[in-house]
């Protein structure tokens, strides 16, 4: 046996210094004094909930989930991890209706995409947004995501479905509770890209909800049996050599990491054939694999934004250079800082206060910089860049699209 | 003349370790004139130094049936009198595949005989109870063990001393006798900062000393025959286990790991060492070594468990009388009345035994000492409960648990119903000194008021401010600034920071590797680098507080 070779225990908060840097990036502490910050909540607490269960503390709700911790954590501890697993293990509040709502996206999708009209309308009114208040304690602030009337997969069906096997490359599209109900342009964006360089979209036979908002609101076991189902997708799309691809950075950052870290299945086999789409294609540019044409015509100011996970993922780099490849399109970075929404937390009324706090520097960046379009991997920062700032957010797969020459494309791709 | 009166009592207790507080508290308690000195702070000895294993005997049961007897009878005394000192987590003793199991059966029947409940159970149901424990064991049995906190159990027994008008002297070394033909009638003492000389007069006085008690002796003109035995300990960063762990075999090396408070303790080692040395304190590579490699058989992870600290401690291991080789040591209680042994009068010893027993070597000492003075008051030591372990009725008021925040929640499990008296409900008294050990600025403040504190180190003892993980590293400088005010001097405090950064870095260096040492690299580029402390404390080199 060796003797403290590694000096890691399981529990690796052991590992943190104490050097306080993660409470600096978490974007809770700077705007509520309630919540003890990261190192308080993460690494210190936990020698203490070790010592005995009654200290911990509910105020870890508070945490986001932003994983900026980790990011910033010189020593490499899962701060945010240890935190969402005592969230888990420990907390008495057990969840209630409204983390049933919220946390059942594709359930709620699937319900709401099918009376969409009247959905939509009906969230909007005051009156629904009061009730909606009083009795879920849901912030009459927030506006709700809209609903499509036709689901992604509906219309895949119909209109894509049967020529994706003509295409000589094959990937799987996880396409989200999102892309399905909320937005299925950006799916449709993303065939149009993929089939102009040659690859064709396959879905998987049964997608299941990535779980994070299940994971976040306590709905451990709902999203354990989701992420199973998902795995076994996952598998059988990689033994078929088919990567899988996804347009969220939360879905993507879920099936990696979430997985693995917080509800302790073990995805190494497959980690590294999910993939955000942008990272996907950058790559396959690269390796002088494909390559994109542009429209002349296309001219847009953009302004950047990145996603909490996108950070946690380190993955930026990648969505930007794809857009900077553009011809026509001015790229700035905005201040890579939490948006403040952080999924379903925002739209808890108890978190709506903080929520805006936290974007508060970003929404100022962008109303200063004066730019039509935001760009953002992530839907949930949308909803909130778009309801506090009233500029329009779009996926760089979507604004890819938009800018994309189909034709000389896929004349460069010897696609037919 | 006046001076004499005012400085005399019935009885002096020289020794600030638990036995000394305990005798303090037992004779203040029967309304005897008490002063108790301490030549440094109090738990500075054997008593801050050890396992604080709540001891069942189970561990002396086969060797020692009366101490096993004793132990157990005082475990279930201190469950009692010093609940917010105890944890109650039970034991286990462990047989593993290169341990003899037949010695179960006679562990088994003998814990049996000293009225220890000893109960076997399949090891499977053992890995359950403690998920931490060798998988290999092939036998387990559970004992009544627990945890117990020196520090607060020391402290405890002091104000409540105090409480029942006992005078306490810290810092005051015994530098010799009032001697009175054969009689003892005072002692002399001296600051061992200052170098200030007091004298103070008693009918009797009381040696509770540990191991320093032969060399006070021998100021009396008596000798008692003393082995130091040094046992080395390791702390780990966080609880490994929370039930404690034993190896059921004869008592050998680093065969105890328990968890204390928010660590745990792999322990002890065994070595005799020169009477020269029980002052020293080293630890060496070879018994880091037998620590771990031994700890790891007990529970696996503790070979890759941060570790925090190592350190020492020295038995006061007493030679029976008429054994001046020393080969029938005790490990149990030696009272001796110095009368009787060597015919001089007013003067008593009290020593050998362990931190568990501490309270019924306080009544025997004080027993004798009432026999002395004539006075008849029965020892009432073994039913009150120490201060902060009253009962919680008593308070009415008090918030569940539940409702109190962490450093509050801490703070109650240091101080029990003390906690009380505890400044708290704004952001100041709320704000955190010690991270890690959750000690809030109205804690740190309560302790200097109230618990007798000259330094950062007696604070550390007081609050466990600077035991955690970082070790000082953010809780200093902090807790310095709230001394400061206290002393009202910038020097004092500074000198008083450096040092005890320094004793930190002692308990680190026999262990400084991996997260442990750039923890302590860190925390001298905060203090070296960025404030410049080596600068302001006028550029000597900092050595470790002897403290």
């Amino acid at each position: 046996m060796n003797y403290q070779n590694s000096n890691i225990s399981s529990n690796n908060f052991e590992q943190c210094i104490k050097c306080t840097i993660c409470t600096v990036y978490c974007p809770v502490t700077a705007v509520n004094p309630e919540y003890p910050g990261p190192k308080q909540a993460g690494p210190d607490g936990e020698r203490y909930r070790l010592k005995k269960p009654l200290f911990y503390d509910e105020a870890l709700k508070y945490c986001l989930n932003c994983k900026r911790c980790e990011v910033a954590c010189p020593s490499n501890v899962k701060i945010g991890d240890i935190i969402q697993l005592a969230r888990l293990k420990y907390s008495k509040k057990r969840p209630g209706l409204r983390e049933q709502i919220l946390a059942n996206t594709d359930f709620m999708g699937s319900l709401a995409t099918t009376f969409a009209p009247i959905v939509n309308t009906t969230v909007k009114l005051k009156p629904v947004k009061k009730i909606m208040d009083w009795t879920l304690k849901i912030d009459s602030h927030r506006t709700f995501p809209q609903y499509a009337s036709q689901r992604f997969t509906t219309w895949f069906k119909r209109h894509a479905a049967k020529h994706q096997a003509e295409l000589p490359n094959q990937v799987t599209y996880f396409h989200g509770c999102y892309a399905n109900y909320n937005y299925p342009q950006l799916g449709k964006d993303l065939v149009k890209v993929l089939n102009a360089v040659g690859y064709g979209v396959n879905l998987m036979e049964k997608e299941r909800c990535c779980g994070v908002a299940k994971i976040s609101n306590g709905l451990v076991k709902q999203a354990s049996r989701d992420a199973k189902r998902n795995l076994e997708e996952v598998r059988r799309s990689v033994a078929q050599n088919r990567e899988v691809i996804a347009t969220s950075t939360t879905c993507t950052f879920t099936l990696r990491d979430e997985y693995h870290h917080i509800l302790g299945l073990d995805n190494s086999d497959v980690r590294e054939q999910i993939n955000l789409a942008t990272r996907f294609l950058y790559r396959l540019v690269d390796e002088g694999k494909i390559k994109l044409a542009f429209r002349d015509d296309f001219k847009l100011r953009v302004a950047y934004h990145t996603p909490c996970h996108m950070e946690k993922l380190g993955w930026s780099i990648y969505s930007t250079s794809l857009m900077r490849m553009i011809p026509g399109l001015e790229l700035i970075m905005l201040d890579s800082i939490c948006c403040g929404i952080a999924g379903t937390y925002g739209f808890k009324r108890e978190n709506y206060k903080y929520s805006q706090a936290i974007g508060a520097p970003l929404f100022k960046q962008i109303a200063d910089l004066g730019v039509s379009v935001v760009a953002c991997d992530c839907e949930t920062c949308k909803w909130q860049i778009e309801m506090s700032t009233g500029v329009k957010v779009e996926n760089p797969i979507s604004l890819l699209a938009q800018a994309l020459d189909v034709e000389r494309t896929k004349a460069l791709n010897n696609i037919k | 003349m006046l001076q004499t009166i005012k400085n005399h009592y019935d009885v002096i207790v020289i020794g600030g370790g638990a036995t000394g507080a305990g005798t303090a508290r037992d004779c203040a308690m029967r309304g005897l004139k008490t002063l108790l000195v301490e030549r440094k702070d109090f738990t500075a000895g054997a008593t801050g130094r050890n396992h604080g294993l709540l001891h069942s005997g189970a561990r002396y049961a086969v060797t020692d049936q009366e101490s096993a007897s004793e132990c157990i009878s005082e475990n279930m005394i201190l469950r009692r009198i010093s609940r917010h000192c105890v944890e109650e987590t039970g034991g286990l003793f462990i047989t593993l595949p290169e341990d003899d199991l037949s010695y179960q059966a006679k562990f088994v029947e003998s814990c049996q005989k000293a009225g220890i409940s000893a109960e076997i159970l399949d090891p499977k149901e053992a890995i359950r109870m403690e998920p931490s424990v060798n998988p290999d064991i092939i036998g387990a049995v559970r004992v009544p063990d627990g945890a117990v906190d020196p520090f607060r159990l020391t402290t405890a027994n002091i104000v409540d001393a105090r409480l029942h008008g006992a005078d306490i002297i810290t810092y005051n070394e015994v530098v010799g006798f009032v001697r009175n033909q054969n009689r003892i009638e005072g002692v002399n003492l001296r600051h061992i900062k200052n170098g200030t000389e007091s004298t103070y007069y008693a009918d009797v006085v009381i040696n509770a000393c540990g191991i320093w008690g032969a060399h006070v002796a021998e100021l009396a003109g008596v000798r008692i025959n003393m082995f130091p035995a040094k046992g080395a300990l390791l702390i780990f960063g966080h609880r490994v286990n929370s039930v404690v762990i034993n190896r059921c075999r004869k008592p050998a090396d680093a065969d105890i790991l328990v968890p204390g408070d928010t660590i745990s303790l792999i322990g002890t080692t065994s070595s005799r060492i020169p009477y020269e040395d029980i002052d020293k304190n080293e630890v060496t590579p070879e018994e880091v070594d037998v620590l771990l490699r031994e700890g790891s058989r007990l529970a696996p992870v503790l070979a890759n468990t941060r570790i925090l600290r190592a350190y020492s401690g020295v038995r006061p291991l007493v030679a029976a009388d008429n054994d001046p080789s020393g080969r029938s040591i005790s490990r149990g209680i030696v009272c001796l009345d110095h009368a009787e042994r060597d015919g001089l009068e007013g003067f008593i010893t009290i020593t050998g035994g362990k931190l568990m027993t501490y309270r019924l070597m306080a009544e025997w000492a004080t027993d004798m000492a009432c026999r002395k003075l004539g006075s008849k008051a029965q020892c009432l030591t073994a039913k009150t409960p120490l201060p902060g372990s009253e009962s919680t009725a008593e308070n009415p008021k008090r918030k569940h648990i539940i409702e109190l925040s962490t450093e509050q929640k801490a703070a109650e499990g240091r101080h029990g119903t003390m906690s009380r008296y505890i400044p708290s409900h704004n952001a100041n008294d709320d704000a955190l000194v010690c991270e890690c050990e959750q000690v809030s600025v109205g804690e740190i403040n309560y302790a200097i008021d109230n618990l007798h504190v000259h330094n950062l180190i007696n604070l550390r003892r007081r609050t466990r401010m600077g035991m955690g993980t970082c070790q000082g590293e953010l809780c200093a400088c902090r807790a310095a600034g709230l001394l400061g005010k206290a002393y009202g001097c910038a020097d004092r405090t500074l000198n008083d920071l450096a040092s005890f950064l320094g004793e930190r870095w002692k308990g680190m260096y026999p262990i400084a590797w991996g997260e442990t040492l750039v923890e302590n690299q860190f925390t001298s580029w905060l203090y070296n680098g960025v404030c410049g402390i080596n600068q302001m404390v006028g550029k000597k080199d900092v050595t470790p507080n002897k403290d």
